[in-house]
């Protein structure tokens, strides 16, 4: 059996772990583009609904469906930057917030059309539906799987973003967008690329967690006020910083359905405001 | 022209010095304004003079020294206070309310200046000895026939006007002028002089700006900025005459009037 | 240039936007009319009229004073809730637990828009989101008082000024919300025409140029939060009242949504928006989602969509420019 201790640590992690991968691309397309997205969680929802069809429909393997439904959303979400968002670039606050309120309005009542209103039951395949024993402790193969998988993406996010050369322009746009558009970086593809990338390891995070976030219609709005904390807190633009922000408001709100159910997640929204006051913009701000 | 008439300075700093990062922009600033003075700051690009305007109105705050309004430390009073202490500006990059109407321009800030602007239930617009000033001032800098044109749609130049009217509302003792002829052809910049002609003779009035012609005529005492240090202050015909100036300044030539930091 | 005619004193059109014209007669009468022609709809127009004040609190937020809220349903659920928890507990005169509805979303408002204010941008945003959030969890556990999922049933309100019974055909609550919600018009009409309104269109254009004329910021802010509260907390009174029920919807995401769409598309900024973006959202919500709730919600996602592409401004933003269209023409 496990101590409440690790298992909140545990859960906690795995938690964050899908939290971050849904929100990573969040935080660097707001950041690059200045465009505030609460339409973000549409992408996740996707590969969710994705990987779910492509493995009880078609009978592929779990990782197979994955990858295929992350390619999907990512060309998606290439080609909505392309058609859509590209025109709300240097638009308001509101509109932007407007335009994907619309998105997100839209995107439920389609995938509500389309697979009907219940959760999408996930057929995990049998080497993750177990225990697995690590020194003293049985852990569950998926949550398990889950962190190593989302440490496996998070460390190859950060030689990328850290190390190529695909990285360093984002960085620069991101730190100045007109200076770096001087020095002849395609910002237009570049958004787009980012966009596209961004979008897809949402749906890998909407894949790999639907069996801690349930695939249904209403899944963009349920976890919105989720995806933009992990961002606002984490400040934007940043890689680290929403990985630090994901663990801490994953464990939070376990910690908090564990140890005060009664209180539901009073105490995250209540760390969330408190955060954000202290520092407005984000634990770790570029700008 | 050199003679001033009062010996207390309205406006003081000490060893004024302020750091961005490891970068001193403005550094070890003695400075002196006397009430109804006209003065000049000019230097090369990147001197430091929009900053030490920053530091003066309260937009930013000094690393070290101190900042003295009529003998009083106002180094930590904020921005919003120093205004009510008569401080008053105009910014490089044109800072307005587009959408709003010039007129209503003005009148914000002189309901601001006269402590109504807070008031709920009377209509804004018939306050009448508000409404009074707002119109006289739109008069004195000859935008009354665009009174009710937006901002924005305003030509850029009457742009300009229009800020320093704002300025004015709100009654400074001292007016600080950012560039007031920036992005003014050089032929019409002379509208700007006439009306720095009508200001008021108690106002002190500090202004940078690149158009050399316009500095020459309109300033008493000119003050040269380089790397953020006062390089050397004097009479317009000292300045000009002032072989180093020339050299670090004037010598460079054809400064067409842009962005120092 | 600087050649101007001596006289100063000049015509001053901005009066004519303060002025009572006949125009603004039009949603006063068209209420009235329902009344007299469309016997049985006054509980929907009740709902309306209880939006209408809600939008139109929001309308200051966002509309004048430039802050976007994604929270603006907290405090109209704390009135909601304010008012029915003092029903349920036998405190049930209309016009006192509303005006303690006022109070409590001022309050609130208070204690969260101190906060919030401080910041800008995408943490306002959050903030806003997150109080909404905040305030919904609590009332969600708290179920002694608010009966949680299930809602606070069962709670009646006594005669309205001691006089007129809450009836079963809703005709007082019709004629209340209505009468509450022409004092409120009245109310943030005169507000936005005031000073202190052009002072918030001031701070919404140019927050920066209204901190250098002296203006302080963060305390006109609050106060218009604190202001545009109490008004959210009166329209959930209102509601709380008029359906003799509060459910947890009331505090909900979905619903800070809902009036922010129908604000817009009524255009905000402009005081009669809120009185055509609520009319037309129910009944384009009453049309599409009569078959089914998904083809509403379609509905509302591709004219959201579409309204920010193709017509910023919504329905006034339309109209705006259709007549000065037809100005166009008919000038010479």
């Amino acid at each position: 059996m496990l101590t409440t201790t690790v298992t909140i640590l545990f859960f906690g992690i795995a938690y964050g772990m899908v939290l971050y991968l849904i929100s990573v691309g969040l935080s660097v397309t707001m950041g690059l583009m200045g465009f505030i997205n609460l339409a973000h969680g549409v992408f996740a929802m996707l590969g969710g609904y994705a990987t779910v069809t492509l493995m009880n429909q078609f009978g592929l393997p779990f990782f197979l469906s994955l990858a295929i439904a992350c390619l999907l959303v990512t060309v998606a979400g290439f080609v909505l930057e392309r058609t859509l968002y590209c025109r709300l670039y240097g638009r308001s606050e509101l509109d932007q917030v407007l335009f994907s309120i619309g998105l997100i309005f839209a995107s439920m009542a389609l995938v509500r059309m389309a697979w009907g209103p219940l959760a999408q039951p996930v057929q995990l395949p049998a080497y993750l539906k177990g225990q697995t024993t690590i020194g003293p402790y049985e852990l569950p193969s998926y949550r398990l799987a889950l962190v190593v998988f989302g440490a496996a993406v998070i460390s190859g996010l950060w030689l990328t973003f850290e190390r190529t050369l695909f990285g360093a322009r984002i960085r620069a746009a991101v730190d100045n967008g007109a200076m770096a558009q001087a020095i002849g970086i395609n910002t237009n593809r570049l958004f787009a690329l980012t966009f596209g990338l961004g979008t897809g390891l949402a749906a890998l995070g909407g894949g790999l967690g639907a069996d801690i976030l349930a695939i249904v219609p209403a899944y963009p709005l349920q976890h919105i006020v989720y995806f933009m904390i992990v961002v606002a807190v984490g400040g934007l633009g940043s890689i680290r910083g929403p990985f630090i922000a994901a663990l801490a408001i994953g464990l939070a709100d376990t910690a908090c359905q564990y140890l005060v159910p009664e209180m539901g997640a009073v105490f995250v929204f209540a760390l969330v405001f408190a955060l954000l006051l202290w520092r407005p913009n984000g634990i770790i701000s570029r700008r | 022209m050199t003679e001033i008439v009062t010996a207390v300075p309205c406006l003081e700093t000490q060893d004024l010095c302020r750091f961005f990062g490891p970068v001193r922009v403005t550094g070890d600033v003695n400075f002196t304004l006397h009430p109804g003075e006209r003065r000049a700051l000019i230097g090369p690009n990147g001197a430091g003079k929009t900053t030490f305007l920053n530091l003066l109105s309260g937009r930013l705050a000094p690393s070290s020294g101190k900042i003295l309004l009529d003998g009083l430390d106002i180094t930590q009073t904020s921005e919003v206070r120093r205004i009510k202490m008569g401080i008053g500006r105009t910014f490089q990059i044109t800072s307005l309310f587009p959408k709003l109407t010039a007129r209503q321009n003005v009148y914000l800030a002189v309901a601001e200046c006269e402590g109504i602007a807070g008031a709920f239930f009377r209509p804004a617009f018939s306050h009448a000895p508000q409404m009074e000033r707002a119109d006289e001032l739109l008069h004195r800098v000859g935008l009354s026939d665009v009174a009710e044109i937006a901002a924005e749609e305003l030509p850029y130049g009457r742009q300009r006007l229009l800020e320093i009217a704002v300025a004015l509302a709100l009654r400074p003792k001292i007016l600080l002028l950012d560039e007031p002829a920036a992005g003014i052809p050089t032929a019409e910049s002379h509208v700007i002089l006439d009306i720095l002609e009508t200001l008021p003779k108690e106002i002190a009035v500090c202004l940078i700006d690149h158009d050399m012609d316009l500095v020459f005529r309109f300033a008493q005492t000119i003050t040269v900025l380089v790397q953020g240090t006062v390089f050397v202050e004097g009479t317009p015909a000292e300045i000009a005459a002032d072989e180093r100036v020339r050299k670090v300044y004037l010598g460079e030539g054809g400064h067409d009037g842009h962005a120092a930091a | 240039m600087n050649q101007q005619p001596a006289s100063i004193t000049l015509p001053v059109p901005v009066r004519r936007r303060t002025a009572l014209t006949a125009l603004h007669a039009i949603p006063w009468a068209v209420a009235l009319g329902v009344y007299a022609l469309f016997p049985g709809y006054e509980p929907l127009a009740t709902q309306m009229f209880v939006m209408i004040l809600f939008a139109l609190s929001l309308d200051l937020l966002v509309g004048y004073a430039g802050i976007v809220t994604l929270g603006h349903a907290g405090l109209f659920g704390t009135g909601a809730y304010t008012a029915g928890i003092l029903a349920a507990h036998g405190f049930n005169d209309p016009i006192a637990t509303a005006l303690c509805g006022m109070g409590a979303a001022a309050l609130v408002g208070l204690l969260f828009g101190s906060c919030m204010l401080r910041t800008k941008g995408l943490a306002l945003l959050m903030l806003s989101m997150a109080s909404a959030f905040l305030l919904y969890e609590l009332a969600n556990k708290a179920t002694g008082w608010t009966g949680g999922d299930d809602g606070l049933q069962g709670i009646s309100f006594g005669p309205v000024l001691g006089l007129f019974e809450f009836d079963f055909r809703g005709r007082t609550a019709f004629f209340y919300t209505l009468g509450v919600l022409f004092l409120a018009f009245l109310f943030v009409r005169t507000l936005i025409n005031s000073p202190f309104g052009w002072s918030l269109r001031g701070i919404r254009e140019n927050d920066r140029r209204m901190g250098a004329i002296g203006c302080p910021i963060y305390q006109r802010r609050l106060t218009a939060y604190v202001i545009a509260a109490a008004l959210a907390g009166l329209a959930g009174a209102l509601q709380a009242q008029a359906t003799q029920f509060v459910a947890l919807h009331v505090l909900s995401f979905e619903l800070s949504g809902d009036v922010l769409v129908m604000l817009i598309l009524g255009g905000s900024g402009h005081l009669y928006g809120a009185f055509l973006g609520v009319p037309l959202f129910m009944f384009a919500q009453d049309l599409l989602a009569k078959q089914d709730p998904t083809n509403w919600q379609l509905g509302q996602g591709i004219i959201l969509i579409g309204m920010v592409l193709f017509a910023p401004g919504g329905m006034m933003g339309i109209g705006r420019r259709l007549m000065a269209a037809v100005r166009r023409r008919a000038r010479p």
